[in-house]
């Protein structure tokens, strides 16, 4: 069972931390950093909750080690608009759209479309709902998150 | 659901990454982890160490030579499905990889990953065996090369040694304006595929010129469909669909098990078989 120190910046944050090889980024974030807004539903890259950006990428993280993440730029939930901050068009797009209802599966939601909406401002409504395929809900049958996902585009351009 | 303890390396030379697979202990390799991670998680591997390509350079490159289109082992599934030289040289390479999970997770898994964890519901290795790629292999004994004919031998299983490791995929380019599609069958968008199908089809003056035909997800392994490929050439583009289909219920073996019984099978991968075809005839110029 080996030990390794990593450096990992998280929301610009720059952490050294002593992992073990299992842990993984999720509980990474979570156990060691106490950055607990990323959820864990399934812990084997099914359900979306603990979706974070990883170096420009959205990823699982309970499907990603902390060791592979060594080096990586990391973006959390915490890190889209900090305490006091305006929200990311996407939060208020969500906030607005009521498109949550218990709010397990929202944090990876988010980060999917704030990931997606960055790098192609112009989503499609195909686009939108393959990336919702990556995510669990169980609440509400998606037609709200839907119709947020849809407001945040429509956020993102006219603040463009 | 945590992963049980392991060691970890990553080694930046190639050799290095050999030596501890060929070493005493129980070794494994990780490339983007999106299905060891979860074996991991779920306990049903208990490796004694993890080694990790991510350092060892070179592994992530995607190149043309001789014909071939050769991709790293390490190009992420997302990259090389988002790649303008994939899409024109491969272009059922790109086809299956928006069948591969969802992005999330190919942003992470691998191209390598996905041939070497030979799943039988695995698109890629499906296009391998349809397509005569090639694997590019370094283990102790030097480089060889492997045809995907000869990679898969069972479920989860290659023909590669334990400290073998895949370098590259090489697949043929396409044909100019060959046409290429992906059918699958799957309880939810992304999930793992009960069963399907890969095609890649070239036309001449209304006659199917080539086609190239592999289903997954029916046996423990994906098998080519060599006959309803034979059949298909200059076949009328307009029946080739029909012969397709009904070539591949006479000679796939079905696999028959509770879950999804042999009669299930066949049916899914007939309609895969026809849909893929006629997909990629209508995509091809």
């Amino acid at each position: 069972m080996s030990s390794h120190t990593i450096t990992v910046t998280v929301n610009g944050v720059a952490r050294s931390e002593d992992v073990e090889a299992r842990l993984t980024l999720a509980d990474l974030l979570r156990e060691r950093l106490d950055l607990t807004a990323t959820h864990l539903g399934c812990e084997h890259g099914v359900c979306g909750a603990c979706t974070v950006i990883v170096d420009g990428d959205a990823v699982r993280s309970c499907t990603t080690l902390a060791v592979q993440a060594d080096g990586a730029q990391i973006l959390t939930l915490e890190g889209v608009a900090a305490d006091g901050e305006e929200l990311h068009p996407v939060q208020q797009a969500f906030w607005e759209k009521h498109g949550m209802q218990c709010g397990f599966c929202t944090p990876g939601i988010v980060m999917s479309l704030v990931e997606l909406l960055e790098r192609e401002p112009d989503l499609s409504e195909g686009a939108i709902r393959e990336v919702l395929g990556g995510h669990l809900c169980r609440c509400t049958g998606y037609v709200k998150i839907r119709e947020a996902a849809e407001e945040a585009v429509r956020l993102m351009r006219e603040a463009s | 659901m945590k992963p049980p303890p392991f060691d970890y390396a990553a080694p930046e030379r190639l050799d290095e990454a050999i030596g501890l697979l060929a070493g005493e202990l129980d070794a494994k390799v990780l490339a983007g982890g999106q299905s060891l991670v979860p074996l991991l998680s779920m306990r049903l591997a208990y490796p004694d160490l993890l080694v990790d390509l991510r350092r060892i350079a070179g592994l992530d490159m995607i190149s043309e030579s001789d014909g071939r289109l050769a991709i790293g082992a390490m190009v992420r599934q997302l990259h090389a499905e988002t790649s303008d030289t994939v899409a024109t040289r491969c272009p059922l390479v790109v086809e299956a990889l928006r069948q591969v999970a969802h992005p999330q997770i190919r942003a992470r898994g691998t191209v390598g990953g996905s041939i070497a964890h030979a799943d039988p519901a695995g698109e890629l290795p499906a296009v391998a065996v349809a397509l005569d790629a090639r694997a590019r292999v370094r283990g102790p004994g030097g480089e060889r090369l492997v045809a995907a004919a000869d990679l898969y031998t069972g479920t989860f299983t290659t023909s590669l040694g334990d400290a073998e490791i895949v370098c590259a995929v090489e697949f043929p380019l396409a044909d100019d304006g060959a046409g290429a599609a992906c059918v699958e069958v799957a309880r939810r968008q992304g999930d793992y595929a009960l069963c399907g199908a890969v095609a890649q089809v070239s036309t001449a003056d209304g006659l199917v010129a080539d086609a190239r035909l592999a289903l997954f997800g029916v046996a423990d392994r994906p098998v080519r469909a060599a006959v309803a490929e034979a059949e298909l050439r200059e076949t009328p583009v307009r029946a080739a669909a029909a012969v397709a289909a009904t070539k591949v219920a006479d000679e796939i073996p079905f696999r028959d098990d509770p879950q999804l019984p042999a009669g299930y099978r066949r049916q899914v991968a007939v309609v895969s078989a026809r849909r893929a075809i006629a997909q990629a005839l209508e995509a091809a110029a």
